[in-house]
């Protein structure tokens, strides 16, 4: 190899002697240039702390996770050592190590184009959340706490000193940044902590940290049914750069980061936290674009007018056993949908609409709720009321059944003593787009063996009714 | 036209190479670099020092690919298909010649990798060829290009010897890569010579790994200047490779003293980058901004 790339010390002083003279080059600024008022200064720790950087542990966390090693370290005199506490560490109330390293100074680095550091660990890990722009608030330059906030999450290390790149997803917004850096780690699934350390922490402008691609949703282009003065929170916020080694990084971006689009400000807006609000009835799409690259993913929203909910049960609450209900304390319920496989194709369960608690079953074949724990005497009762909703058209053959299931004496499936008894509705008896409110005689369950240990109710279209919304579920005495 | 180019040469990388490489035409070190101190000294600023990278500089084939459409016919042709056994690497893509794969657009030629299933294969892309239509013995040859990233992407700017007679096959044809890369290492320029007892895996090759720069993210020139008995291989501004007979295997074959044609294409896939994985982007693109070769002039 006779052509290695070598600087020798005469083109070192050649490049010396380069500087010295283009000096007599440099062109004079224009006066409307805009210098930036904040430091460019890129270390964080190095060998000790950067001037102006703090340590602000997290509260609940251990505070004195961390510590300044000069025994290990990568370079230099020190490095930063995390102790990642074991479960149950009386020094931890919330069982985890966590930190942000400020300088509330202010930098500016939108001439870097990645937080860099070199990082060993005790044993190999995975670090839950490790990046920048965290400031508790406290940033004397920001409406907003930890506006540009950036975090990849489950950095995997090893035990050997390796260097870790984290891209900037656009410096050109960091030009007074206060969060130089922060981590949150706890002990692994067997409760079982760890150290690790991280030393030359620092920004860097590396010039190969490439090919952005933003995404929303994490990337899903997702269609939503949503009502007027709905809201919804976009997350999956992302930004990807590949690096120098041909990896792909990606870290989780604050929406700050991101410039958000409605294609139809009548129907839905967006602000800029990613928060859209419905405004209008008919469709929009939701884009984004991050330091002008279009953000994969969108959300289209079809705006259906308000939320028509159910009518609101107006029981003496003394005579009612609630299953489920807002207008009721409910029994305790195992589940709203037991997917049971591989039969059952239901999907959905309970949903909060604007805080109103509602049950929307799509894909539906059968499905069941379970009480069991304790099982249900409705003995006294005399009806099972629920409301149902069907907004697709309704066909000849379609059905809704509607079954009760009691455990019997052993309060437990099984043994010999269940029994189940099932009402059908048919097309008949069903309207599309409004609830239906029914209130079934539960001597109508001629096969209830029982009703002291009440403990499923199934709801069975055969598929004939996909998607079924589903509120008020209560049995009472008339 | 730019014929007359010299690279501003802004960094250290250059002047040693340079006088290792060719002590015949540069002076020695400490003269060279007098030399330059005092031209700063008169000009104050513009160049800091100067490597000379290329020498030839009267063209003999253009293509600056001004013309929106198809590939100027005259100069070029394609191979189309699979070859034998992915052209002999089992390469995973179908070349045509339809726009969605190769055209000419705002000045730059597209090569365009796209993931659709074609003719039994899982990707398109193509390979320009200027076989019976242009070939050259020495000279220089360069293309500004930028290329595509990505796990499994394989973009090549590269020379066949023209066959002596028609049994003639690879690798005693002679193969000259000016430019090569893996999509997976964004960073690496890979350029070599392949011959008998010397090809593939053996092939004669140096990397050229750019600092603080990609391949992907601009254009650059990637040219070689080829002589009897050498081959300089160069990027930008910088001479990174000379490979000469003395480099060869004891009793090979310098294969390299008649008639060569240039390929240009976008693999995916196959023995020398693996295949692209669920990251990989689709399409991706490989622009050439322009093809020039020129004439061997004997100087150097």
């Amino acid at each position: 190899m006779k052509n290695i790339r070598v600087k020798n010390i005469g083109i070192l002083i050649l490049s010396g002697l380069v500087l010295s003279w283009s000096v007599g080059c440099e062109r004079e600024v224009s006066d409307e240039v805009e210098f930036a008022s904040f430091p460019q200064r890129a270390e964080i720790f190095i060998d000790g702390f950067s001037g102006g950087l703090e340590y602000l542990p997290f509260g609940g966390s251990k505070l004195d996770a961390f510590s300044v090693d000069t025994d290990v370290k990568y370079l230099g005199e020190a490095s930063m050592r995390f102790d990642v506490p074991n479960f149950g560490d009386p020094s931890t109330s919330l069982g985890f190590a966590g930190a942000i390293f400020p300088d509330y100074g202010g930098r500016d680095l939108s001439d870097f184009d990645a937080l860099t550091f070199w990082a060993k660990a005790s044993r190999a890990e995975t670090i839950s959340q490790i990046g920048f722009g965290s400031d508790f608030g406290n940033s004397p330059y920001r409406d907003m706490q930890d506006k540009f906030l950036v975090t990849k999450e489950n950095l995997r290390v090893s035990t050997g000193w390796q260097k870790y790149v984290i891209p900037l997803p656009d410096p050109g917004k960091l030009i007074n940044e206060t969060g130089m850096f922060w981590y949150a780690e706890g002990p692994d699934a067997n409760g079982d902590g760890y150290s690790f350390w991280i030393d030359e922490l620092k920004f860097e402008k590396l010039g190969t940290v490439a090919q952005p691609r933003p995404a929303i949703l994490n990337g899903e282009d997702r269609m939503e049914r949503s009502f007027l003065d709905f809201q919804i929170n976009l997350t999956g916020l992302t930004q990807t750069y590949n690096l120098e080694t041909g990896e792909n990084q990606t870290v989780a971006a604050a929406p700050s980061y991101f410039t958000f689009e409605s294609s139809d400000t009548g129907v839905a807006i967006v602000n800029g936290m990613g928060v859209v609000t419905m405004v209008g009835t008919g469709t929009a799409e939701i884009t984004a674009t991050l330091g002008g690259v279009r953000a994969a993913g969108s959300l289209t929203v079809d705006v259906g007018g308000s939320f028509d909910f159910a009518p609101v049960p107006t029981r003496d609450p003394a005579t009612v056993i609630s299953i489920f209900s807002d207008a009721y304390t409910n029994v305790p319920v195992d589940f709203y949908n037991g997917f049971f496989a591989p039969f059952q194709t239901t999907l959905g369960g309970a949903i909060n609409i604007n805080g109103d608690n509602i049950i929307e079953y799509t894909e539906l074949n059968f499905v069941a709720t379970e009480f069991k724990n304790p099982t249900v005497n409705a003995s006294a009762m005399t009806h099972f009321h629920v409301d149902i909703r069907i907004d697709e058209n309704i066909d000849p053959a379609d059905f809704i059944a509607v079954e009760l299931g009691d455990f019997g004496a052993n309060a437990a499936f099984g043994g010999g003593d269940d029994s189940s008894s099932r009402i059908t509705f048919d097309s008949s008896t069903l309207v599309s787009g409004q609830w239906i409110s029914l209130d079934i005689p539960l001597s109508d369950f001629t096969g209830l063996a029982s009703r002291n240990n009440l403990a499923q109710i199934f709801f069975i279209s055969d598929g004939t009714i996909s998607t079924l919304l589903v509120d008020n579920m209560y049995f009472y005495a008339e | 036209m730019n014929s007359n180019k010299q690279f501003n040469m802004k960094k250290n990388s250059g002047l040693k190479e340079t006088l290792t490489l060719r002590k015949e035409t540069f002076p020695a070190l400490s003269s060279g670099f007098l030399l330059i101190a005092l031209f700063l000294l008169n000009t104050g600023c513009a160049v800091d020092d100067t490597q000379t990278v290329v020498n030839f500089t009267t063209l003999t084939m253009q293509d600056e690919f001004d013309t929106d459409g198809a590939p100027d016919s005259s100069i070029w042709g394609y191979d189309i298909g699979t070859g034998m056994n992915g052209w002999g690497n089992q390469e995973l893509q179908y070349y045509t010649d339809r726009p969605e794969n190769v055209t000419v657009n705002n000045g730059v030629l597209i090569i365009t990798a796209r993931k659709e299933d074609f003719q039994g294969s899982g990707y398109t892309s193509a390979r320009l060829i200027t076989q019976g239509k242009f070939s050259q013995t020495y000279g220089r040859f360069e293309a500004r290009i930028r290329v595509p990233y990505g796990q499994g992407m394989w973009p090549a700017f590269w020379m066949l010897g023209v066959p002596d007679s028609p049994g003639e096959i690879w690798p005693s044809l002679g193969e000259i890569d000016i430019m090569e890369m893996r999509g997976q290492n964004p960073t690496t320029l890979i350029g070599s010579v392949h011959g008998p007892g010397y090809s593939a895996g053996n092939a004669i090759s140096k990397e050229y790994v750019f600092q603080n720069d990609r391949m992907d993210t601009g254009f650059h020139v990637y040219g070689i200047e080829w002589g009897p008995d050498y081959v300089n291989h160069y990027v930008d501004d910088v001479l990174y490779n000379q490979i000469t007979p003395e480099d060869l295997p004891e009793g090979s074959e310098w294969v390299f003293d008649n008639d060569f044609y240039i390929l240009i294409n976008l693999a995916v896939g196959g023995n020398f980058v693996g295949s692209p994985n669920s990251e990989t982007v689709f399409p991706q693109s490989m622009l050439v901004d322009y093809v020039r070769v020129y004439e061997y002039n004997g100087l150097n």
